[in-house]
């Protein structure tokens, strides 16, 4: 009888001063340090997966060589950030073509109306993801034509 | 005094400011390594092996920033808080023994830079020498974001070594010294059930009191309140930068060595062996029967408690939240403070009975 009082009270002791709990948290700590599973990703040797739909950097698909963009003049009609400009040629098979195609991405929000509204396929977003430069980029034609990532 | 004791005094003070200046970036390393394994992250693992250079190149980092000093701050003040600051985190660690003496052709070598017979007292003066750093920073930087930070720590300071110098004194009482070599020496013989006569086992109370109030004199987490993101921006070294600031972070570190030297020195044995190595000892010293073989030895139990100690600042850090103010007040006044004044007569009337 006299023993379990005696325990009774240095639990209370020990759970008044905090000291167990104090003890008990420190134990979980140290689990999380010894056994638990690491979440950071390696990022240049690791990447996170992203699905197919997401939206990157542009790029206009060609077919044998010739881009598919007819400038028609959709995409820069429906882009909210108004960041596409297109200025229209003919060729000498009399057919339209845009001499000029620029994508001000600085603008761009990546909103993938223009994909949407593209009545050929031409312009498309692409998965890729990492396109931070060191001065302001535009993409030109000719950069938007070498078909990045086969979305 | 003669040339060989000058030698061996140079020698002890070269090897130990190296250390120190070592420690600092390692436990840096260990803090933020530790910090990461514990949240499931990694942490530094790109410099050098497991991030070991990280601190390093963070040191290069500090030397090579402009060093600004603003328009508004008191000069003269503003350069010395962080040197006022450094200083006294470095002599501190002069009296802390890490080796029994040891005798070579009737010269006594003494593992210690100074053993003072004052020694208790002159840590527990430097020790509130470090709290000028901190005021001096927060007044010189004429801030007052970082005035409300010092203002905090010194409070915090000097109302936890009240309850800090009360626990040492039932380990004064109990060795009757003050000299921390000798306190040292004591705690080698045998206690009562085998274990070994050591601070943590005849003072368990002012262990545990001792333990509470390095924190909040190292202002280390749960007490780490004169730094404050949210609301004193940075705390008492808001206006320093680059390598001015490093020197605060050093004095912390510094502070948290001294302080765990100090912990090892009066509760865990100083440089007493760990139970079961003195048999392993006097084992190898049939072969090799030679007295440098037990200082290694020694230096080394003094290292691994050392180590431990500064890993439980880490633990500790990363594991509990902070305090409010009015509660750090209230624990280190209500609470630690009695306690270690019943700590002290307990601790005489035990004495008295003859029981320890």
């Amino acid at each position: 009888m006299k023993m379990e009082k005696k325990i009774g009270i240095f639990s209370k002791i020990l759970q008044e001063t905090y000291v167990w709990e104090i003890l008990r948290g420190l134990g979980i700590t140290m689990k999380n340090l010894l056994f638990s599973r690491k979440v950071t990703i390696q990022y240049p040797e690791e990447r996170r997966f992203y699905s197919d739909r997401y939206r990157g950097v542009h790029y206009i698909k060609a077919t044998n060589g010739v881009e598919n963009c007819t400038a028609c003049m959709l995409c820069p009609t429906v882009c909210p950030a108004e960041c596409i400009h297109i200025e229209a040629g003919e060729r000498e098979d009399k057919e339209k073509y845009p001499v000029k195609f620029e994508v001000d991405v600085l603008r761009c929000c990546f909103c993938g109306m223009c994909e949407e509204a593209c009545p050929k396929d031409a312009i498309k977003l692409s998965a890729i993801y990492e396109m931070s430069t060191s001065y302001r980029q535009v993409y030109d034609k000719s950069f938007l034509l070498e078909q990045r990532g086969g979305k | 005094m003669d040339a060989t004791d000058f030698i061996w005094m140079g020698t002890k003070i070269f090897f130990l400011v190296a250390i120190l200046l070592q420690v600092v970036p390692i436990m840096v390393w260990v803090e933020r390594r530790g910090s990461a394994l514990m949240q499931n992250r990694l942490g530094p693992n790109r410099v050098g092996p497991l991030g070991l250079l990280q601190s390093l190149a963070d040191v290069v980092k500090f030397m090579w920033k402009e060093d600004p000093i603003p328009g508004h701050v008191f000069g003269g003040y503003y350069l010395l808080a962080p040197l006022i600051s450094l200083v006294p985190a470095f002599m501190t660690f002069a009296v802390i023994p890490f080796a029994a003496p040891i005798v070579l052709e009737g010269r006594v070598f003494t593992f210690q830079v100074a053993d003072l017979n004052v020694g208790l007292i002159y840590v527990l003066s430097l020790a509130s020498l470090g709290v000028y750093g901190i005021i001096m920073a927060g007044w010189a930087s004429r801030n007052k974001y970082a005035m409300l930070g010092s203002l905090r720590s010194s409070s915090q300071m000097i109302s936890y070594e009240l309850a800090m110098g009360f626990a040492i004194v039932g380990i004064v009482m109990l060795f009757s010294s003050v000299k921390l070599g000798e306190i040292a020496a004591q705690q080698g013989t045998l206690f009562a059930w085998g274990l070994p006569r050591w601070g943590i086992f005849l003072q368990p109370l002012g262990f545990l009191i001792f333990l509470v109030t390095i924190f909040a004199e190292t202002n280390r987490l749960p007490f780490d309140l004169p730094e404050g993101e949210s609301e004193l921006v940075a705390g008492y070294h808001l206006e320093y930068g680059s390598m001015k600031f490093a020197m605060f972070m050093m004095a912390e570190y510094l502070n948290m060595l001294t302080a765990s030297g100090m912990l090892v020195t009066l509760y865990l044995g100083g440089f007493q062996l760990f139970p079961g190595l003195p048999s392993l000892l006097s084992w190898i010293q049939q072969w090799y029967p030679s007295e440098i073989l037990r200082v290694l030895f020694e230096m080394g139990s003094f290292g691994v408690k050392v180590a431990f100690v500064m890993w439980v600042f880490v633990w500790v850090r990363w594991t509990l939240p902070r305090f409010r103010y009015d509660q750090l007040m209230e624990l280190g006044w209500k609470v630690l403070l009695p306690l270690s004044l019943v700590n002290v007569l307990v601790t005489a009337f035990f004495i008295n009975c003859g029981w320890i």
